[in-house]
């Protein structure tokens, strides 16, 4: 299983090995990380599970749909490399994933 | 003050059918929401997008789901109480007293909580600075669009509203559009009139950019916005306008001693009551194990806790079992008449 780390706004820093399959936000919430709620659930229409992917990570990942760049625009403090991890399905390829959760999600 | 059986909180499918529900066993209700109109998250997050797993419907947008709804439960001319927000909440006796933010007042026998994830709220800025000008000179909403007459105005965003506005306002007022991106979430034919505007010098637009600061005394004197590259400028505003969409808040649901965990309320499955008796929680706010944040669960509750509400409403009475297909009462209130 993938090993993907949150860095949590509390700069504590949780490293948790999710399923291949799963999103990075349902990682998140299975394993009581704090700061994503997901309000919507993982449908990409609330922008509550926004995380910044670390730089190395970026090309890596599946490219933005339009609806996700759409709802970022939503979220609290979007940088270049934020990403709404509900669309970050975990594979072998993100072995090492290191996203940071924002201070707050809305 | 409304006396009713039974106060709804929430608009959304699931607190819609259960109005059905107690329709069907002879109980009244009424229904508060904070948006302004039915619909709950099917209508403010997705109109327009297909729902597939309604059961019996293959396929229908959440505006359908909700119009159709609306005419089910419309035999039992549910009084529905828009744009308001419960805030108090007060046992009298055997029954409940509630206030919303409105001033509108309830005496209910019991109360269903099927409030989503909370009241939809407006995102703010993040910028700490806007609360001092939030009301006066920065506003989530426009109410009155004559106090920006002849007056600059910043709006950030990059959809609809933000859009909307911009086009709107640029007839009578300076206004400068800030967005994050290029790219725009609102209509394209927004887009060409503001791209068309602001060719034409009617409207400043600055993409890439994101709120820096605000500064003024008591009221905005200028806004500094900050580009991807880092370049800082400077543009004088008299109000501020930040259309950001919605999120929900649970709200002053926090302070009526449910318990919450992971802001949802801990419900029995037996008939969805919290552990305060006669208030019932259903949807996508409830939590129990094995909850599916389904509209098709959210249903199943919803008719569940209308029986939980009858011993409530009327204690002298028992309530008996009935299919629609057959039962005269059940016909009767929904206004079908029998040869």
């Amino acid at each position: 299983m993938p090993k993907i780390t949150y860095n949590t706004s509390d700069n504590k820093t949780h490293t948790i090995d999710v399923q291949n399959g799963l999103t990075v936000m349902e990682g998140a919430i299975q394993n009581d990380i704090p700061g994503i709620d997901a309000d919507c659930g993982g449908g990409m229409s609330c922008a509550t599970c926004h995380v910044y992917v670390n730089e190395e990570w970026l090309d890596k990942l599946p490219e933005k749909e339009d609806g996700e760049e759409d709802m970022l625009d939503m979220a609290f403090e979007p940088k270049k490399n934020s990403r709404l991890s509900c669309q970050l399905i975990v594979s072998d390829i993100l072995e090492g994933l290191v996203v940071s959760i924002p201070s707050k999600q809305g | 003050m409304n006396k009713t059986d039974v106060l709804i909180i929430g608009a959304g499918p699931t607190g819609l059918f259960c109005a059905h529900q107690l329709g069907i066993i002879g109980l009244t209700c009424e229904i508060v929401d904070n948006l302004d109109k039915a619909g709950g998250q099917c209508i403010e997050l997705y109109p327009d997008k297909p729902i597939y797993d309604i059961p019996a419907i293959p396929e229908c947008t959440g505006e359908e789901l909700t119009n159709n709804l609306l005419q089910q439960i419309k035999p039992f001319n549910v009084n529905f109480h828009l744009n308001q927000r419960v805030e108090e909440l007060k046992k009298v006796e055997n029954r409940w007293h509630i206030k919303t933010n409105g001033n509108k007042e309830f005496d209910v026998a019991s109360i269903v909580i099927a409030g989503g994830v909370g009241s939809f709220e407006p995102r703010k800025f993040p910028v700490k600075e806007c609360e001092k000008f939030e009301g006066k000179t920065l506003f989530y909403s426009v109410k009155d669009k004559t106090i920006f007459k002849d007056k600059t105005i910043s709006i950030f965003g990059g959809g609809d509203s933000a859009l909307d506005w911009a086009i709107e306002l640029s007839n009578s007022s300076k206004v400068n559009l800030i967005h994050r991106r290029d790219g725009f979430s609102g209509a394209e034919s927004s887009v060409q009139k503001v791209k068309a505007l602001s060719e034409q010098g009617k409207i400043n637009l600055y993409t890439k950019y994101q709120m820096d600061s605000v500064s003024g005394e008591n009221k905005i004197n200028s806004v500094k916005i900050k580009h991807d590259n880092g370049e800082v400028k400077d543009i004088k505003s008299d109000f501020v306008l930040g259309f950001f969409g919605l999120i929900m808040q649970l709200g002053p649901i926090l302070d009526w001693g449910l318990n919450i965990d992971k802001k949802k309320v801990e419900v029995n499955t037996e008939n969805f009551e919290t552990n305060i008796n006669g208030i019932f929680a259903i949807g996508d706010i409830c939590s129990y194990p094995g909850k599916l944040k389904l509209i098709l669960s959210g249903f199943h509750e919803g008719a569940l806790a209308a029986r939980g509400c009858f011993k409530y409403a009327k204690p002298d009475e028992k309530l008996r079992f009935e299919f629609t297909t057959t039962s005269k009462a059940a016909h009767e209130r929904l206004g079908i008449k029998n040869d």
